[in-house]
């Protein structure tokens, strides 16, 4: 399939990639502020034999797709902050099931209702497990429209080669902004059909189970995921920013690196030694690479909308942690450049 | 010579983990002769609930999967309509169905899924101690009702047949009890009904079937059998409800 240029929202990508991904179920409750993601869904599906359902809940539509799943369709659920929460249960079963799907989360402020602006304030329980139990999720974190799309597309090849639900980690406004999207179909390996529920025509039946009541038995299926979680390590991915001869580096994700490139741009215009490091996987976090770059810089400030959870693996990343520094807000607002630019030090 | 009488291909040779006169075991082989006879076993999808009957999987020779607590409706949704040409049905306790999965249950029925649903309701939650469930009759002591359930307190219990005939995209509704074997066979025809109706790709269809819990009821199992007749079908009549 040749690529077109389209102009799409951030949330319309993520369903574009999702169904030129070959995702053909698909349900979801209405959230702001990913709507026009679901309702994006519900006329684009049909057209390609796939199925739309509007779950009555949260808790319904994450439970749907894994039955999709479990059934052999690729399947994606997407939803907002106090969604994501509810779904955390039937994520931890999936990924005790070995069951892969793809989980969209346009996150906004917190804790509780909070508001429908974009934030970061997720990233703890998008990374570090969310739900019950030893388990963890591939965490995508897209930063433009293009990336929403592709990295929906990822999402679902990852989780099809790691029989594990993955993670597409955007906010409100990644979910709106408009932005020329280059659409191209990703060639998807196939898929491994030998554990799917069918019917047991011509074989032994099969079970989908996340019980194993002897805790030897148990212990034993905990030690096979967690060496799938460490293998899950070759898929990490950073873009690095003008990092090579940095004396002062901005260590964020999503939106706000955006604007942190933003101020390294106006910072270089002005002759400052300044860069950025992007996480684009969450979970398997690029520790590795950013304690490399790390040990070359004077100053290490990290830039998140939230009160500093991606702060805590840097910390773990970086070897003198007296380098680091945060800003960060939350709430929905966003940081601001100059504000950036006078914790690195410079009034430029 | 021709055997009268011999275990489904549906069942597994293997014994159960359920307590002496509970239900579960009776409602299993049911659903596996009604699977046979439809000749469905190789398109057949179960879904294993939360509690007692968690370990169905380990006695249906079919596809089976697990499903978190009270969701089973949501995922054979997911399976049934990835698969319409399969039998998909789920498999749900009182304090799955009727409490952590009300929500599920009522939005499958009103979406018309084509699924079957076996509910079996023994008044209380086996699996963890014999707790009140939303079927606990008033007066029924229960580890959390251990002076008997109050309508002041706790509540009434509620008729899920009897809600769920009401909607359009439920076509057929039972309520049998596995207690003589008169209401036995009965069960099995309901059940039998109740997988042709998804064949036959007409809606939901829901069996309820009342079953003894000798052990959290602290009965006898032929007592319990009694109780359930003379008690638990006072409160939810046994018959067909609509289909």
């Amino acid at each position: 399939m040749p690529s077109r240029k389209v102009l799409l929202s951030g949330n319309e990508a993520v369903g574009e990639g999702a169904v030129l991904a070959g995702c053909r179920f698909y349900a979801g409750y209405p959230i702001t502020p990913q709507n026009e993601l679901t309702a994006y869904m519900a006329r684009r599906l049909p057209e390609v034999g796939g199925v739309f359902v509007q779950a009555e809940s949260e808790l319904a539509a994450i439970n749907m797709i894994m039955g999709a799943s479990s059934a052999g369709a690729l399947a994606m659920t997407t939803s907002s902050s106090p969604g994501i929460s509810l779904m955390q249960e039937a994520i931890s079963y999936m990924a005790g099931m070995e069951v892969p799907v793809v989980v969209v989360n346009v996150m906004r402020g917190g804790p509780g209702l909070g508001n429908i602006a974009g934030s970061q304030g997720d990233y703890l329980q998008a990374t570090k497990g969310g739900g019950h139990g030893d388990y963890h999720m591939m965490v995508f974190a897209p930063s433009n429209v293009q990336e929403m799309f592709n990295f929906t597309q990822e999402a679902f090849r990852l989780s099809q080669k790691y029989r594990n639900p993955v993670m597409v980690l955007a906010d409100g406004y990644l979910g709106q902004i408009m932005e020329p999207l280059e659409i191209k179909k990703a060639e998807l390996p196939p898929q491994n059909q030998g554990w799917i529920l069918d019917g047991a025509k011509a074989r032994e039946p099969r079970l989908l189970k996340s019980l194993y009541l002897p805790s030897e038995d148990l212990e034993g299926f905990n030690l096979h995921l967690q060496d799938k979680f460490r293998r899950m390590e070759e898929e990490i991915l950073w873009e690095g920013s003008e990092v090579e001869d940095a004396e002062k580096i901005l260590v964020a994700y999503g939106t706000s690196a955006r604007i942190c490139k933003e101020v390294v741009r106006i910072g270089r215009r002005a002759g400052k030694k300044w860069g950025v490091f992007r996480p684009i996987t969450l979970f398997p976090f690029p520790y590795q690479a950013l304690q490399k770059i790390g040990k070359g810089c004077e100053k290490i400030l990290v830039v998140e909308m939230s009160s500093g959870q991606m702060l805590e693996d840097v910390l773990l990343a970086v070897d003198d942690k007296n380098k680091v520094e945060f800003y960060g807000r939350m709430g929905g607002s966003l940081p601001e450049k100059e504000e950036i630019m006078k914790r690195l030090g410079s009034g430029v | 010579m021709k055997p009268l009488y011999k275990r489904p291909e549906s069942l597994r040779d293997v014994p159960t983990h359920y307590c002496s006169g509970c239900g579960h075991g009776i409602i299993h082989r049911i659903i596996a002769e009604v699977i046979d006879e439809l000749g469905i076993r190789e398109k057949t999808i179960g879904i294993a609930p939360v509690g007692c009957a968690v370990l169905a999987y380990d006695y249906f020779n079919f596809d089976v999967m697990e499903a978190p607590h009270g969701r089973p409706p949501a995922v054979a949704t997911g399976i049934k309509r990835v698969l319409p040409d399969r039998i998909v049905f789920t498999y749900q306790g009182d304090g799955d169905l009727a409490a952590i999965g009300t929500g599920e249950i009522i939005h499958a029925g009103l979406r018309g899924e084509k699924l079957t649903v076996i509910f079996v309701n023994n008044s209380l939650y086996g699996m963890t101690g014999g707790q009140m469930a939303p079927t606990t009759l008033i007066g029924e002591k229960t580890a959390t009702t251990p002076k008997g359930r109050c309508a002041e307190r706790e509540g009434y219990p509620w008729n899920v047949v009897e809600v769920l005939k009401l909607f359009p995209g439920v076509t057929y509704v039972a309520r049998g009890a596995v207690t003589q074997p008169k209401n036995i066979r009965r069960v099995k025809v309901f059940i039998r009904k109740a997988f042709l109706n998804q064949v036959e790709n007409k809606g939901l269809s829901l069996v309820e079937v009342l079953s003894p819990c000798p052990v959290n009821l602290r009965m006898e199992p032929f007592e319990a059998v009694r109780w359930v007749e003379e008690n638990l079908a006072e409160v939810f009549p046994l018959g067909e409800f609509k289909g």
